[in-house]
């Protein structure tokens, strides 16, 4: 049996040995089940028949079949499931070895494993699946650009966009020609017997070795963490070249069967590709602002949500691939425009569904074509010739280098911040080529060069992703380029990026110059003006960036603290600065109640509650379309918060900007929710002997959350005759703030309660 | 302003390029768009600004207007405000948006760095007393926040709140009850924006302005 590698020897070798046996098993089962299937089915068939015979000429000899086995039934989704789980079992593998996981990035272990398991399909005489060019394109491809599109840094970006366009298209151009070019060169070199391939097929071949990689990129680089500019410009490189891609290759490959090209073709080619690239970018923005005035409307059908943001996305792709327009390049500009809109509208979990499901996608389409890359490598009829492959390989990395050098020593002259050696470095040294250069020589027809062209790609495949990918981490870290920043969502960092425009935007137009703020500020204010009247549901249309993000923020610490219990670190400073430092001393000031939109509060106590809440909920009526809280998850989990609540009382003032009461405790007002939509509020400023309640039953809309009231000694003595059961179950049922608020001081003690 | 070495004012250029870093082109196109601003008067006051349309929709176009008028910008460690400006000090003011060269030493970015930051301490600093109190940081918030229509003044009490409360955690991390955080110090100020790569943000490229486009 094939033994899986030398570097399973770990520590655990029992459980590694047991992840082997499931593999083989899994293998063997599928290639088992796939051999058999002739014969079975023969069975069937034949069984069938006599016993039709049988009935018809006697009757029943035959007994009722208890059990009997059609696996022809379910052959295809069965497979495609064990292929699915085989890659997952393996990734799984991957990370319970820690040793090796840090030396070889996963990509290469992936390849690794298909390698091995195209080996014993081929060893048990079974034809191996190859990567079908069209499963790649239409299926394992688009998860991965929607993610990376989805969550693509907008600012970095679009700082960069000159540069990363330079890269992407003169980059690429610059590499399809020159390595085509030099190739025909070397084939005319005589003894390589490589006279049959003219220049038309030469170019061919380097505008697909040309292109860099956005999958194999992603797989790299998301391990290796460097800093985001270098990060934006590799990866933006490698998913804007799709359209010089898209286009050269049809070009060449139109050409290769005419034969001759004219300098009208030429001329043709260049308008086709910014039809490409800008046909593609349009189709996009038009399915993403489909989706987002969609997602205006879905308030009240929150369960599809993320369905939309999908099929949205993935009709631009295919829509765009109708066309032969980008496919990659319109489905990152549906996630791009989508995205704004889309986030504001939806519900937070909705918003953390589809983050999820993006990610597991990918994470499991990345696996699978790695794997599929490893089977076809060993699948596919080969034709090696070495001094083709060996030239090829030679080819890409002098190319890439020389490409990068030049161009960045003329977009030097129009950046504000230079890019130094080492940045120019790990740009030329990430230039990975990938999996789309294999589909798209498979796609190539039929012909002795064809075989020839796909094990050159595989081998410069290969050569990147082995050699570069698994150096460039000790590279970068001897380098020591900068590697990314935490970002720790600070509302300063905030406030003054959003000064810091102004501002800039401000000296531009003293200066008289219509610059890239001037332009960006217009754009802004043409968004909020008329764009998101139109696609953003409700009052969240007028809220301005800095609340949102400050509101999210609050929210995000929140459900932090509710989340971590006792042990969690918080991320954020552990201070004993809370409010009453800042508060300049004075006369006291009677501060109003910060009044935050109602939809907010409702969502905000959705959540609180969902986390918090014991239920006593009576179930209603049970529907697959409703979402409703797991009474079992919350019942066990609820003497957990009995302490949590504690604890989170005493981190309040830190974390939330309570004030501290000058006297011992804190003064919290908290509110709690009855599943009849009755609000509770009362004081627990001595908070183990139990609150004081004011049954207040006013409909949720009309109280804030956010009052806050100071210790109020008489009334909590006159009011503590409550049975102490009932007050530990409305323990429970608190909710604890979750918007700062600045709260009275403490000197008003005979006010009244604040609500506003 | 067409061939710089027939001006008249080039030796006078040859003091600001060194004194501010600019080109002697980007001096010229500069002093075209000071002369179109104070309809080629001497010194420029406040109401010119005022006159530049686009300038008015600007959330804190008053700071910025201010700032030009700044001694505390001037280079020259002075202090308080002044009603007119010449073309140096606009010259010296817009010096602090220059890009940082691309071969500098570590000590001449930080100096750059400081440089900056402190120019954007001196705006939030409006009463000159050193620190940013929270009734100005509480101010700046609304001013970012005074285009929007529904303007909450409470959000943007909690929002400079909380900021300050970062701060205050940030620079100072314990602090007992009874403590009274004053402000937030220039030092205070530079350890708070730490990761905000300002040398590289804070900057208006002055190379490409070319006198045909420049706006009313």
């Amino acid at each position: 049996m094939a033994v899986l590698g030398p570097n399973r020897r770990s520590s655990n070798p029992r459980f590694t040995g047991l992840i082997c046996g499931f593999l083989l098993v899994f293998v063997v089962f599928i290639f088992a089940a796939s051999a058999s299937r002739d014969a079975v089915a023969g069975n069937n068939e034949t069984l069938r028949n006599d016993s039709h015979h049988q009935t018809n000429s006697t009757a029943h000899k035959k007994a009722f079949p208890v059990l009997s086995f059609n696996y022809d039934h379910v052959r295809k989704p069965f497979e495609i499931s064990l292929w699915i789980l085989l890659a997952l079992l393996m990734k799984l593998g991957f990370h319970i070895i820690p040793t090796v996981s840090n030396v070889v990035p996963e990509s290469c272990l992936l390849i690794f494993v298909g390698l091995l398991v195209g080996g014993f399909i081929k060893a048990i005489g079974e034809e191996a699946p190859i990567l079908d060019s069209k499963l790649f394109f239409l299926y394992l491809l688009p998860p991965i650009i929607l993610d990376a599109g989805y969550f693509l840094p907008i600012r970095a970006f679009t700082e960069n966009m000159g540069t990363i366009l330079v890269f992407a298209v003169v980059g690429t151009l610059w590499n399809a020609f020159f390595i085509g070019g030099t190739m025909y060169g070397v084939c005319q070199i005589r003894g390589a017997e490589l006279a049959s391939v003219d220049l038309l097929s030469c170019l061919l071949f380097g505008s697909i070795i040309s292109a860099v990689d956005p999958v194999a990129v992603l797989a790299v680089f998301e391990e290796i963490h460097i800093n985001e500019l270098l990060h934006i410009l590799v990866f933006g490189e490698s998913l804007l070249n799709d359209a010089v891609t898209v286009v050269l290759y049809h070009l060449f490959e139109e050409f290769s069967h005419a034969g001759t090209v004219t300098v009208v073709d030429a001329l043709l080619g260049v308008v086709c590709f910014f039809v490409v690239s800008l046909g593609g970018i349009l189709v996009g923005a038009i399915y993403g602002l489909l989706g987002a005035f969609t997602s205006r409307f879905t308030s009240h059908t929150r369960v599809i949500e993320p369905l939309f943001v999908f099929l949205y996305s993935y009709m631009a792709y295919l829509s765009a691939e109708v066309f032969h327009l980008s496919g990659i390049m319109s489905l990152i500009a549906c996630g791009v425009m989508m995205r704004p809109y889309v986030e504001a509208n939806i519900s937070h979990k909705s918003y953390t569904t589809v983050k999820y499901f993006l990610k597991m996608w990918s994470s499991v389409s990345e696996t699978l074509i790695f794997i599929f890359l490893g089977v076809s490598t060993v699948a596919g009829p080969h034709a090696w010739n070495w001094t083709f492959v060996i030239s090829t390989v030679i080819l890409c990395l002098v190319s890439r280098v020389l490409g990068v050098l030049g161009l960045t020593y003329i977009i030097n002259k129009f950046r504000i911040v230079k890019l130094t050696p080492k940045d120019q470095f790990i740009v030329a040294y990430g230039g990975l080529r990938g999996a789309i250069a294999f589909s798209l020589g498979f796609l190539l027809t039929n012909s002795k060069m064809k075989y020839m062209f796909l094990t050159a790609i595989i081998t410069v495949i290969f050569f990147t992703v082995y050699v570069q990918g698994m150096t460039i981490r000790p590279l970068v870290e001897l380098l020591a380029v900068k590697r990314k920043k935490e970002n720790k969502g600070s509302i300063n960092e905030e406030i003054h990026t959003q000064f810091l425009d102004h501002l800039l935007t401000g000296i531009e137009c003293i200066c008289g110059h219509y610059g890239h703020h001037h332009w960006k500020d217009k754009l802004n204010r043409f968004n909020k003006t008329y764009v998101k009247k139109w696609l953003i549901a409700g009052e969240r249309s007028t809220e301005p960036q800095l609340i949102s993000f400050y509101n999210k923020m609050e929210m995000k610490q929140a459900m932090m603290l509710v989340e971590s219990g006792n042990a969690a670190k918080l991320p954020t400073i552990v201070s004993s600065v809370s409010m009453q430092n800042i508060q300049p001393r004075g006369p006291a000031r009677r501060r109003a109640i910060p009044s935050i939109s109602k939809s907010r509060e409702e969502e905000i106590r959705k959540i609180l509650r969902g986390n918090l809440q014991k239920t006593r909920q009576r179930l209603r009526s049970y529907s697959r379309h409703d979402l409703f809280i797991d009474p079992f998850e919350d019942n066990v989990s609820e003497v957990r918060f009995r302490r949590q609540r504690v604890e989170m009382e005493r981190r309040m003032s830190h974390y939330l900007t309570v004030p501290a009461n000058r006297q011992e405790t804190t003064p919290v007002r908290k509110v709690c929710f009855e599943p009849e939509h009755q609000v509770y509020t009362y004081d627990d400023s001595e908070s183990p002997r139990g609150p004081t309640v004011q049954p207040n039953p006013i409909p949720p809309d009309a109280v804030s959350l956010l009052s806050e009231s100071p210790q109020r000694p008489n009334q909590s003595g006159a009011q503590r005759a409550k049975v102490p059961d009932e007050q530990e179950e409305q323990d429970q049922l608190k909710l604890s703030r979750c918007l700062s608020d600045p709260g009275p001081n403490k000197e008003e003690e005979g006010d009244g309660s604040f609500r506003s | 302003m067409g061939a710089l070495q027939s001006s008249p004012g080039q030796h006078e250029y040859g003091d600001l390029a060194e004194k501010t870093g600019f080109s002697f082109r980007q001096i010229g196109v500069l002093h075209t768009r000071f002369k179109q601003l104070s309809h080629n008067e001497e010194t420029l006051q406040r109401d010119h600004f005022n006159e530049i349309p686009d300038l008015a929709c600007n959330p804190i176009r008053a700071q910025i207007v201010g700032a030009f008028f700044d001694r505390r910008n001037f280079r020259e460690n002075g202090e308080g405000t002044v009603q007119e400006i010449g073309f140096e000090e606009f010259l010296v003011v817009m010096s602090h948006f220059r890009p940082p060269s691309l071969h500098m030493t570590q000590e001449q970015r930080e100096s750059v760095r400081r440089e900056k930051l402190r120019f954007l301490f001196n705006m939030h600093d409006t009463d000159n007393d050193g620190t940013i109190t929270l009734e100005e940081y509480r101010h700046l918030v609304e001013e970012l926040l005074s285009l929007s229509e529904t303007l909450e003044k409470n959000t943007a009490k909690s929002i400079a709140d909380a900021a300050m409360l970062e701060v205050a955690s940030i620079s100072m991390g314990h602090m007992e009850p009874d403590e009274f955080y004053e402000g937030i110090t220039f030092e205070h100020f530079l350890k708070l924006l730490n990761g905000f790569e300002i040398e590289s943000r804070m900057n208006i490229r002055f190379l490409r302005m070319d006198t045909t486009t420049l706006c009313k």
